[in-house]
């Protein structure tokens, strides 16, 4: 999309990044591709919808005065809560008093409405990191967004429990078109492979009787590299540490298969 | 060791404003040693705090862990589950008709209850486990890294330990008691919270005493949402060749 269009871009694009599985590297690829998505000339926040588990800070090295529970519970404007990064784009963090907020109450419910809404408009592209699990939070947060990134790993628990998220999501959001990466794969061309693994069971066991097929869309992979090790735990983004990485251009090419 | 005077003259660190008599004679009463080492000094002081800190963690009648522990220990665990996505359970049980002991044979043999029952949860337990007396005669379990499959087992072998260890009371009277126990293991990968988690046991606690006492009931395990077949399939070794969808870029306005 040109620079003309995203300019006239009037409501931000909601990317939802999802797993299934908790430790596979969600909260990492969300922060990286939004820096990577930055790059690109998007507007981008990241909303950290993992309510009850705030990791986004851990990842930026963040230690927000101002966060979304601030916000819900009244203490505090929106605006002061959107906090810009290093990475060249804007984060909203939950803030550790959201384990209130991991029940899907109806009040939860319109304040995260209300919050993405309200967000949409000064931005092109949100990144909701989710939390692990398909709790009706999570469950809720991604019936919100235009695209779901679901995130796994070769780990086969990983892999299952990504194959019940897109299960789930066919079957209750009646959501036909996901995208797929795949973290800490150990060989070239594991993630294709995983992507043609899972389409293959979802063909066999969720698409027949659906009124359209699911298709899960491959967007990338990336390897294992230690390089992203090291950039948590220096707390920094790899595209920031360490920008020759391998794992860094794979971030690089997964946001040139999601930008807008 | 030679007990150390409350207001032991050689108090060097510890500045004359410090009044420590309370704080010595609340360990002396609860049967601890005073701390070793030059009173005052700081080797000293620390050893203070931290009988304290064990003091404050404990249930004075029982030695179990206390309410507050109990809670710190179950925030820890949920910690824990959230981000490692162990299995992690929490049994609450409470003392079948433990108000007719009271009332039949006086208050006394109630406590003398209450310490045999302790005793028999802490022999049931692994030592990584929590054993905790959060009421009066309630009492909580914090088992991390606990199989679903096990849970049952442990929470049998509590109420069989318990309905057969016969407590003395007087010079010779025995009786026994029952417990009923309800059981919830944490949510994997959520971060849930000490309430929640809580009430979901406190829920199966009431299903056991409402359905006969003296049994342990367990929150329904959540239906597997993926069937072996699909595991089968998911992991099967066929050779999978390319579909030949190719790499290029998405249409993000379709």
């Amino acid at each position: 999309m040109s620079e003309s269009a995203l300019s006239s871009r009037t409501r931000a694009r909601i990317t939802a990044v999802t797993s299934g599985k908790g430790g596979v590297g969600k909260t990492f690829v969300s922060a990286n591709l939004a820096a990577a998505l930055a790059r690109r000339g998007e507007r981008v926040l990241v909303l950290d919808a993992d309510l009850g588990l705030a990791n986004l800070d851990v990842v930026l090295n963040l230690h927000p005065k101002i966060t979304l529970h601030d916000v819900f519970t009244g203490k505090h404007r929106l605006e002061d809560a959107i906090v810009p990064v290093a990475g060249g784009f804007s984060v909203l963090l939950a803030g550790s008093g959201m384990v209130e907020y991991s029940r899907l109450t109806p009040e939860v419910r319109d304040q995260l409405l209300e919050t993405i809404e309200a967000v949409t408009p000064r931005f092109d592209r949100v990144l909701l990191d989710t939390g692990a699990g398909i709790s009706d939070v999570v469950l809720f947060t991604l019936s919100l967004a235009h695209d779901v990134l679901v995130v796994t790993t070769p780990e086969p628990t990983a892999m299952t429990d990504a194959y019940a998220t897109i299960k789930v999501l066919a079957g209750s959001q009646a959501r036909r078109d996901l995208l797929l990466a795949v973290n800490q794969t150990l060989k070239p061309g594991e993630g294709r492979a995983i992507r043609n693994q899972l389409q293959l069971v979802i063909d066999r066991f969720v698409n027949p009787g659906l009124d359209a097929p699911v298709k899960l869309e491959f967007v990338g992979e990336l390897p294992a590299d230690p390089a992203v090790r090291e950039a948590v735990q220096k707390r920094q983004l790899l595209l920031e540490a360490y920008p020759g990485a391998p794992a860094a251009q794979a971030v690089l090419a997964l946001a040139a298969r999601v930008a807008l | 060791m030679p007990p150390v005077e409350p207001t032991a003259p050689q108090v060097a660190a510890a500045p004359a404003v410090l009044k420590l008599d309370a704080a010595l004679s609340l360990l002396r009463q609860s049967g601890q040693e005073p701390p070793a080492g030059v009173a005052g000094s700081s080797a000293w002081m620390q050893g203070l705090i931290d009988a304290l800190c064990e003091l404050s963690s404990r249930d004075a009648l029982t030695g179990l862990a206390n309410r507050r522990h109990f809670e710190m220990v179950l925030a820890r665990e949920i910690d824990r589950v959230a981000r490692a996505g162990e299995p992690a359970l929490l049994l609450v049980l409470d003392i079948d008709h433990f108000k007719r002991v009271n009332d039949s044979h006086g208050h006394a043999a109630g406590d003398l209850v209450l310490k045999a029952v302790s005793e028999a949860l802490l022999e049931c337990v692994r030592p990584m486990d929590t054993v905790a007396r959060i009421g009066g005669e309630e009492f909580a379990i914090v088992l991390p890294n606990c199989p679903p499959a096990f849970g049952p087992t442990v929470a049998e072998r509590v109420r069989t330990r318990v309905e057969r260890r016969p407590v003395t009371i007087g010079l010779s009277q025995q009786i026994s008691v029952t417990v009923s126990l309800g059981g919830a293991f944490a949510p994997q990968w959520v971060r849930s919270s000490v309430r929640l988690w809580l009430e979901r046991s406190d829920l199966q606690l009431y299903n056991a005493k409402t359905s006969g006492r003296n049994r342990a009931v367990f929150e329904p395990a959540a239906v597997s949402l993926v069937t072996a077949e699909e595991k089968g399939l998911l992991f099967g070794h066929t050779p999978i060749d390319d579909d030949g969808e190719s790499g290029e870029p998405r249409d993000a306005n379709a």
